[in-house]
């Protein structure tokens, strides 16, 4: 069997679960609510924190911030809880942020092997991909062919760091401000800010990607 | 017993190209957001650790067949079953029996916005001093671990540098098997490619993961 074989035999799998998993977590729901150990009001309230609350748009104010302003950037290499939390962003799953940035010969990175620990505060609920055995595998083996798989190559004096999320620290990457955007507000630089270019599996986009 | 992790990817072949995906997609099936919010809200009740949490669905039996949200409900159910806090027969019939025993708290929906926005911080004071200094050059531990460890298979026995002092942290290792959370000194070790992958190493790659003191011995 081929690897990419592999990866259709995981889909299928996890779409004939559907039917099973639904039922599963109804019946999961129903206990715990009439036990009292959930509120199922809160279920709600949670689902809908990171569908439409929190998001990587926390991020990328971060990154924008941190391209206008030399002393918010101290900040953040200095605490980046601290610089973070002072845009408003804080608490669980990112309780202790590090900022990690990249410059022309250095590109970082950010994963978790082990199992799936993410800036939620900051970028919001990982992608699937983060979270699943290929990109867990390589990044920290081959984080070129991971960069590949997304459509980046890096120059060849470029180096990389990956930082494997491994305790209880948060890793946010501040990519490389693009060029030809100069005088531009934190809100339009923001829109340049992508959740892949926090992550370190994608770049900042260039102002002629978004006309 | 021995422990057996299936969670510890770094490193592996065979899994195939990374497929990346939209910034909107956040789940495949309404019982995946469910199944987020029920971990959240009973891991909020105090039962049990986040440490534990990872243990609990890092031993699955069916953790590499199971997709990520399937992973996060057998391990609820698993966490649940194991402290007595659920039946079988309860979840097979949809309903609770008998008198529940009391929880610490309930996760009440007014909380949520707080609750989230207090986290879990893991830094504690610290009551000795760092037994490393930044550039410290340490050795990983190495062997098998009998129990939830943090410490990658891929990063094991091998020599690196210590990059920063991050303080004491909760003890991933003692708080995922119920025995406190006896803080440790936490570092980031950064270890070069070819210290890890030999010759096949990429040019100028680095790689650092979040070590505790107790996974560290000295290099002279």
């Amino acid at each position: 069997m081929t690897a990419h074989d592999d990866h259709d035999h995981h889909d299928q799998h996890a779409s004939g679960e559907l039917g099973e998993m639904e039922l599963r977590v109804r019946a999961l729901q129903s206990v715990l609510t009439e036990k009292g150990y959930i509120d199922p009001l809160a279920l709600d309230v949670l689902i809908d924190t990171y569908q439409t609350r929190v998001g990587p748009r926390n991020g990328a104010r971060v990154v924008a911030r941190a391209w206008v302003d030399p002393g918010f950037r101290d900040w953040l290499r200095q605490d980046a809880t601290a610089a973070i939390a002072s845009l408003g962003y804080a608490g669980r799953q990112s309780e202790h942020m590090v900022a990690v940035e990249n410059t022309a010969t250095h590109h970082n990175l950010v994963v978790c092997t082990l199992c799936s620990c993410y800036p939620w505060a900051v970028l919001g609920l990982p992608p699937t991909w983060y979270k699943s055995a290929p990109y867990r595998a390589r990044a920290v083996r081959d984080p070129h062919g991971v960069l590949r798989d997304f459509g980046v190559t890096l120059s060849d004096s470029t180096d990389v760091r990956v930082w494997d999320s491994t305790a209880e620290l948060r890793y946010l990457v501040i990519p490389r401000r693009p060029e030809g955007t100069e005088g531009w507000s934190e809100e339009r630089l923001a829109s340049l800010v992508t959740r892949d270019s926090m992550i370190g599996t994608g770049l900042a986009k260039s102002p002629q990607d978004t006309q | 017993m021995s422990y057996r992790s299936h969670a510890d990817l770094g490193g592996r072949h065979g899994f195939g190209p990374v497929v990346p995906e939209a910034e909107g997609e956040l789940f495949h099936a309404a019982w995946e957001a469910r199944a987020l919010a029920l971990t959240l809200a009973v891991g909020a009740t105090g039962a049990w650790t986040i440490d534990a949490t990872r243990s609990a669905r890092e031993t699955l039996p069916d953790y590499a067949d199971s997709s990520y949200y399937a992973i996060w409900v057998k391990g609820l159910e698993k966490l649940l079953l194991g402290h007595g806090l659920i039946a079988n027969a309860e979840l097979a019939e949809g309903h609770a029996r008998g008198t529940p025993r009391p929880l610490p708290r309930q996760l009440r929906a007014a909380d949520v916005a707080a609750t989230l926005a207090r986290g879990a911080p893991t830094l504690r004071p610290a009551t000795t001093p760092p037994g490393f200094a930044a550039g410290d050059r340490v050795r990983t531990r190495s062997g098998e671990v009998p129990h939830h460890t943090r410490l990658p298979g891929y990063a094991r026995g091998k020599l690196g540098r210590v990059e920063q002092v991050r303080g004491t942290h909760v003890y991933a290792d003692s708080n995922a098997q119920g025995l406190g959370e006896q803080p440790q000194w936490l570092y980031t070790v950064v270890f070069t490619g070819s210290e890890l992958w030999g010759e096949d190493a990429a040019e100028g790659l680095t790689v650092s993961v979040d070590a505790w003191e107790p996974y560290l011995e000295p290099v002279t």
